[in-house]
């Protein structure tokens, strides 16, 4: 239950400083009203640049393909010297 | 003495793991669940082989009754390097992967458990590192990660990179699981560690890999992470199918509310 506990104690934080804001009017009332869509929208697309950024910057590694394919060829002429039955299904 | 002298002579780091090892060898235990593994169960053993040299170890494959020859290719594979470091410890149909990782568990010798698959997409090349990092750093648990600059993947189209990135930053989110790869299954774990984690995980699948490594965070294990790199598998069907999304999704809630 511990997780789940810090996300609500997050919220109730952010909660009580939007309540606060709404009530010391230091920001004009209409604006304040709309500060949580505006979090849940930047949210939102904060966790689709990070997507993005994270899909650009893929760790991609085609040479390993190539070296796996040569473990294979090591590796079946071995296991058949020793017989070691490597046909393909 | 001679072997000591060998030791002074060394550098001051390798010298207190040479002593280290010396002193108390440890065994690893690597546990490879199969199903339908024919001809991959006999390459991966021959790569652990390869790279494990200088390593105490055994290899336990937990075979859920494979039909097309698994358990027969195990045994020959038994005649080359020995029933004592190739355990064959099958069960009688697919009984999923969590259970095979703990009934490989209980037939286990060594001081740290390794799991890893069967399809090549794991290089038993890896395995070095995840002793080494272990040794280097006392971590409790070593977990291999695909998502970093060293590691990587192949063989995966845009909408898998886009699945994959897309559900990777929402566990992050949500969970703050604190390591990078949360599906991966290439770990290193000591063996108390596995014991203690795996008596308290209840989901099935990947969804099962994410539980042992949020549950680890949250008690506090000590997790290092190492580069792997990730070929999709090359020989036979893929075991993924139908509606992961859904069985993520439901995953990720489970893991929200109850760790």
């Amino acid at each position: 239950m511990k997780h789940i506990l810090k996300i609500m104690a997050l919220v109730v934080v952010v909660a009580g400083l939007w309540i606060s804001l709404l009530q010391t009017s230091v920001v004009p009332r209409s604006y304040t009203w709309l500060l949580p869509v505006y979090l849940i929208i930047s949210l939102g697309c904060y966790g689709l640049l990070m997507v993005g950024i994270g899909l650009i910057l893929f760790p991609t590694c085609p040479q390993e393909a190539v070296l796996l394919q040569k473990d294979i060829v090591e590796a079946k002429e071995f296991l058949t010297s020793r017989g070691v039955d490597v046909g393909s299904d | 003495m001679a072997k000591l002298e060998e030791i002074e002579t060394e550098e001051h780091g390798e010298t207190t793991m040479s002593i280290k090892m010396r002193r108390k060898k440890k065994k690893y235990s690597i546990i490879i669940p199969t199903y339908n593994e024919r001809l991959n169960i006999a390459l991966v053993i021959y790569l652990v082989f390869k790279h494990l040299q200088d390593f105490e170890f055994e290899v336990i494959i937990v075979d859920d009754g494979s039909p097309d020859g698994t358990q027969d290719v195990i045994k020959q594979l038994q005649n080359v390097y020995g029933e004592d470091r190739v355990l064959l410890r099958a069960r009688p149909k697919k009984l999923g992967l969590g259970t095979a990782y703990y009934h490989g568990l209980k037939h286990a010798s060594g001081d740290f458990i390794i799991i890893m698959d069967a399809d090549l997409s794991h290089h038993p090349k890896y395995l070095p590192s995840f002793i080494r990092k272990q040794m280097e750093t006392g971590a409790s648990i070593v977990t291999g990660t695909r998502y970093v600059r060293n590691g990587g993947v192949h063989g995966w189209n845009l909408i898998r990179k886009l699945t994959s990135r897309g559900a990777n930053v929402l566990a992050q989110t949500l969970l703050w699981p604190g390591v990078s790869d949360l599906t991966g299954s290439f770990r290193l774990y000591e063996r108390k560690a596995f014991e203690d984690i795996i008596s308290s995980v209840v989901s099935k699948g990947y969804v099962f890999q994410m539980e042992m490594i949020v549950r680890a965070s949250r008690k506090g294990y000590h997790i290092e992470e190492v580069p792997i790199t990730f070929v999709d598998r090359v020989y036979g069907s893929s075991k993924l199918g139908g509606s992961e999304i859904l069985e993520y999704l439901k995953g990720l809630v489970y893991l929200l509310i109850t760790t």
